[in-house]
């Protein structure tokens, strides 16, 4: 049995008084495809912005790749990481996010290059080949040229996961990346991950609202409500056979709003 | 009659000062403004309360005194600046701390999101503002820099208290001379809008240049 690529260990997230994280514990192992899923503010997009450092922990531990995530070890006490130590770990993660959030003053093209050209000293020639292979790869190798306020949602967004991927990350995180999307748009985005997903053996968190897509999608469900998972298994198990009743009401809820499951 | 010609060129004379003194105290307003407003935003405290003392200091005290100390006080110091030195010193200084606010405002504009995609693809804080924070928050500032550099021209003026012959020196120069008023503060009323006329087009120039491709929608 492989070691987990994240092991989450007790950790809480607090906002002043309000509490996200609640002593929240959970593992994955390599190359799972794990969902995320729960009403909104039950913590799991949260869970994704800590795993990418955009949060900070309150308490508890993360390890990645069996490394401290926040700390690093000095004459023996395990004290809070420096931005060095994060910038290493971050190496190790990339992350798509619901608003895109590419940069409107770059083309495509330099969208996706400049990260690896910055971060790993790579070749301009080098990362524009990288660059179009991906580009290819979710279908916009023909918008390299292309400013991003001339694309549609759905391309933009798959323009982001392509830049996610140039630098090759083990893990990847999803946050709701098909919710600013509109409708007709949203298949296009949802077609690159299952492609993704067949195509690579990466780690994937995936925090949605499309739970049809989660059931193909994911190994494992996590089921979320006000910081802590409620209830975890396989797809099939919690999409039909849901045990604990707030999954069940979540679910009836979401398919009443019109989801398919 | 009065031959004009020589009146007028020392006005001219007067609006090469000007000019020497805007394009100069522009340019270390730029700087200054740069540096203390990318100061503000810091992580360091230290570097935080200087550029914080700095903008305070020069924002809340008159343009008038500053000159002053710039010309006569430094002196004591051991620092002596010709009058020229110390008009740019002056308004460069005084103008960069409003010019300062504008670049934090700008910077501070560009939102969370482009900050949060800069450390997902493991971007250093550098790397980030100069590869995309700035490019952005640039465009947000030219308007407001083209306001302060119109500011610093109009207030070149002050320099003659410190013997320096500009523009408005010159007028005040060739109406004793000639006893004619309208002439020659009509000539610097014109020369004055003519040049302000020139800092608006070269902005709205400017502006256009950097905005390239930032048209439509934020992503």
């Amino acid at each position: 049995m492989s070691q987990p690529i994240i092991r989450i260990d007790n950790i809480v997230k607090r906002y002043g008084p309000l509490t996200v994280l609640d002593g929240l514990s959970m593992e994955v192992m390599p190359g799972e495809k794990l969902a995320l899923i729960g009403p909104s503010g039950s913590g799991k997009t949260t869970i994704l912005r800590i795993l990418m450092t955009l949060e900070t922990i309150s308490e508890g531990f993360i390890q990645v790749e069996g490394e401290e995530l926040y700390h690093v070890k000095k004459a023996g006490n395990l004290v809070p990481a420096d931005e060095r130590h994060l910038h290493k770990m971050r190496e190790k993660i990339g992350m798509v996010f619901q608003h895109f959030n590419l940069f409107p003053h770059k083309c495509v093209l330099d969208n996706v290059t400049l990260a690896p050209m910055l971060t790993k000293g790579m070749a301009r020639a080098d990362a524009q080949k990288r660059a179009m292979e991906l580009l290819d790869m979710v279908g916009l190798a023909d918008k390299a040229k292309s400013m991003p306020a001339q694309l549609s949602g759905g391309q933009k967004q798959r323009v982001a996961i392509a830049r996610a991927l140039a630098l090759s990350p083990k893990i990847m995180l999803f946050d709701e990346v098909t919710s600013a999307l509109d409708p007709e748009l949203v298949e296009e985005v949802l077609n690159v991950m299952r492609k993704l997903a067949a195509e690579t053996d990466m780690t994937m968190l995936l925090v949605t609202h499309e739970m049809g897509f989660a059931h193909d999608f994911a190994d494992r469900v996590l089921f979320f409500d006000r910081g802590k998972i409620v209830e975890e298994g396989k797809p099939e198990e919690i999409f039909r056979h849901p045990k604990q009743e707030r999954t069940q009401t979540f679910l009836r809820k979401i398919i009443a709003a019109g989801h398919r499951v | 009659m009065i031959d004009w010609s020589g009146y007028i060129g020392l006005i001219l004379q007067g609006a090469w000062v000007t000019v020497q003194l805007t394009l100069m105290g522009s340019a270390l307003a730029v700087v200054v403004a740069f540096a203390a407003g990318l100061g503000r935003l810091s992580r360091f405290m230290a570097v935080r309360a200087l550029a914080t003392t700095y903008i305070e200091f020069f924002r809340g005290t008159s343009i008038f005194v500053q000159l002053f100390w710039a010309y006569f006080v430094l002196p004591f110091a051991g620092i002596t600046l010709t009058p020229l030195q110390a008009g740019v010193l002056a308004l460069g200084l005084n103008v960069g701390a409003y010019g300062a606010e504008v670049v934090r405002g700008a910077v501070k504009a560009i939102g969370r999101e482009q900050r949060e995609a800069c450390i997902a693809l493991n971007l250093t804080r550098f790397q980030a503002m100069r590869h995309i924070i700035l490019p952005q928050a640039l465009p947000l500032m030219l308007p407001t820099f083209g306001n302060n550099a119109i500011e610093l021209l109009k207030g070149t003026a002050v320099v003659s208290l410190i013997s320096l012959t500009d523009m408005t020196f010159q007028a005040q120069v060739v109406r004793a001379q000639t006893g004619s008023t309208l002439i020659p503060f009509a000539t610097i009323l014109l020369l004055y809008f003519a040049m302000a006329w020139l800092i608006s087009m070269g902005m709205r120039w400017l502006e256009r240049r950097v905005s390239r491709g930032l048209d439509g929608v934020r992503v």
